[in-house]
């Protein structure tokens, strides 16, 4: 099944085909799920808990292999998880440093890039704080800003504002949105939740569970900024969360 | 405590206002005057017990003219001189062997297997006992007594880098992984950092094993003419003189606590803190 069209126009900065993975000894987490990601996209991964997403991201990050199918990635990637995992013992700016020197970034240029970056998610003032000072929302800024400091051109993004409350999480969309415009990164960005992928993406995916596949592929062409509350956003999350559960009842029915 | 909102009431508006929150010097003070009302208490009780005993148990004043006069005429720092130094070698040889044998068992899992549970049975072994055995292999000479502080006190710092290894959350190690931090690098920005506040654990417990080591070494090895505090405990003993015997037990719990309260403790606390472990 190829819900995803091929598009001529721009190059393919994700792809996917037909990507199995089976955990060993455990259940089938994907299968034959194919994807295509243009460079400079945003696409996002719906689909209820367990429906293999983050499996999916770590086969596109490379941190696992698939049992079958290829996924080819142009450029580097970068992860950023649910939990911001900045390293305890380091500031914020020396958190985003760290990650400079290990892409090879001199020792002179580092201090300056990495508060240029903290700029860039409005935590510059945060710099010389460590993370446990920090609140969540502020932890996942500085994750955003290690994760922009590799230079990375596949930003994959497994359900990072999942446990910030509404407001600091419609903040991050916005900051998100606007580093996703200047910087042209491409963005994959898995969530449980429909209407923050509706906010955020050009692509809505919605995989269905055990074992995950490809459902339905959605293109969102509303005009940006987006806010989550917008009516349009709120209609075409409504489409795409009955197909979530006409998904779920054949599910329920198969089996 | 911060002051709490207004709360909404009918009747009259009530605010609740916290108290200001102690400043640092009230707060240094809270933990220093218990420690010097139970000092003044030890003090007195001793002065109680010399004076009921009728000149068996020396006072705190023949005690500390002791020190002073042992001070003065230098035989007090030459003992010092050769304790502090086997305390300064022994405990940082054990810091070194420890940290091998930490890092070994925990990068090889058949290592762990077969080293980590001999470890802890090492670590059972009361510093005393090694003594006959090393005596035996090693003949009484400095390098026994090394041996035995390095016995001693090698298994704790070894336990707590393998405990901080084993305690790293895992997704440090994914961040880790996903900044490309391999290798030598995993090992300096990720490992090494992450297992920090336990090793430190372990570093303080490593001394308190090392220090009971070095006494009991001192005790039971004499060797020609070195003087040293346990050798002043032993010829004070031998010459019957309890005041000498209670100044050098002064000195050797003046200094077991120093280097754990001052030193130890001071840099657990700073790690502790910067790493977030504390409120």
């Amino acid at each position: 099944m190829s819900a995803v069209p091929v598009l001529s126009g721009p190059a393919t900065a994700v792809s996917a085909r037909g990507l199995t993975k089976v955990h060993p000894g455990g259940p089938t987490a994907l299968v034959d799920v194919d994807l295509e990601v243009p460079v400079g996209g945003f696409t996002c991964l719906v689909g209820a808990s367990g429906c293999g997403k983050s499996s999916l991201l770590e086969l596109l990050a490379g941190l696992a292999a698939p049992t079958r199918g290829e996924v080819t990635v142009t450029g580097a990637t970068t992860l950023l998880f649910q939990e911001a995992a900045l390293f305890p013992w380091l500031t914020a700016a020396r958190n985003v440093e760290l990650a400079l020197k290990l892409r090879g970034v001199p020792r002179r240029e580092r201090r300056e890039q990495a508060l240029e970056l903290l700029d860039l998610v409005h935590l510059a003032h945060a710099a010389d704080e460590r993370p446990h000072a920090l609140s969540g929302g502020m932890r996942q800024r500085v994750a955003l800003a290690r994760a922009l400091a590799q230079d990375a051109d596949v930003l994959l993004m497994d359900e990072p504002f999942a446990a910030l409350d509404a407001i600091t999480r419609d903040r991050l969309h916005d900051e998100l949105e606007a580093i996703w415009h200047r910087t042209g990164v491409t963005v994959v960005f898995v969530t449980h939740n429909v209407r923050e992928a509706v906010r955020l993406g050009e692509q809505v995916i919605v995989l269905s569970s055990s074992p995950g596949r490809v459902a339905a592929s959605f293109e969102v062409d509303l005009d940006r900024p987006r806010a989550i509350s917008d009516p349009e956003v709120a209609a075409l999350s409504t489409r795409i969360t009955s197909t979530l559960r006409e998904q779920a009842s054949l599910r329920a029915v198969s089996s | 405590m911060p002051s709490a909102p207004e709360a909404p009431t009918h009747a009259a508006a009530v605010t609740f206002r916290g108290d200001a929150s102690p400043s640092a010097t009230r707060r240094g003070w809270s933990v220093v005057w218990p420690r010097v009302a139970a000092a003044l208490c030890l003090g007195l009780a001793w002065w109680l017990l010399a004076a009921r005993s009728g000149g068996e148990v020396p006072g705190p004043v023949p005690v500390a003219r002791r020190l002073w006069l042992e001070l003065t005429a230098g035989t007090l720092p030459e003992a010092l001189v050769t304790t502090l130094g086997r305390a300064t070698v022994g405990f940082l040889a054990a810091i070194v062997v420890g940290l091998l044998i930490g890092a070994a068992v925990a990068v090889s899992s058949p290592l762990r297997a077969g080293i980590g549970g001999l470890l802890a049975a090492v670590q059972t072994v009361p510093s005393v006992a090694w003594f006959p055995v090393v005596l035996v292999l090693l003949v009484p000479s400095e390098g026994a007594i090394l041996a035995v502080v390095v016995l001693g006190a090698a298994p704790a710092v070894a336990t707590g880098l393998l405990t901080g290894v084993d305690r790293i959350p895992p997704n440090l190690h994914r961040a880790g992984h996903v900044l490309g931090a391999w290798g030598i690098d995993r090992l300096r920005h990720v490992v090494l950092p992450g297992a920090l506040p336990n090793l430190v654990a372990g570093l303080s417990q490593g001394w308190a094993f090392a220090w009971r080591a070095l006494m009991a070494g001192e005790l039971l090895v004499a060797l020609d003419g070195r003087s040293s505090l346990g050798a002043t405990l032993q010829a004070s003993q031998a010459r019957d003189d309890a005041t000498g015997l209670f100044a050098a037990m002064v000195v050797v719990v003046a200094i077991g606590l120093f280097v754990d309260e001052v030193l130890l403790r001071r840099v657990d606390r700073a790690v502790q803190r910067r790493w977030g472990l504390l409120g």
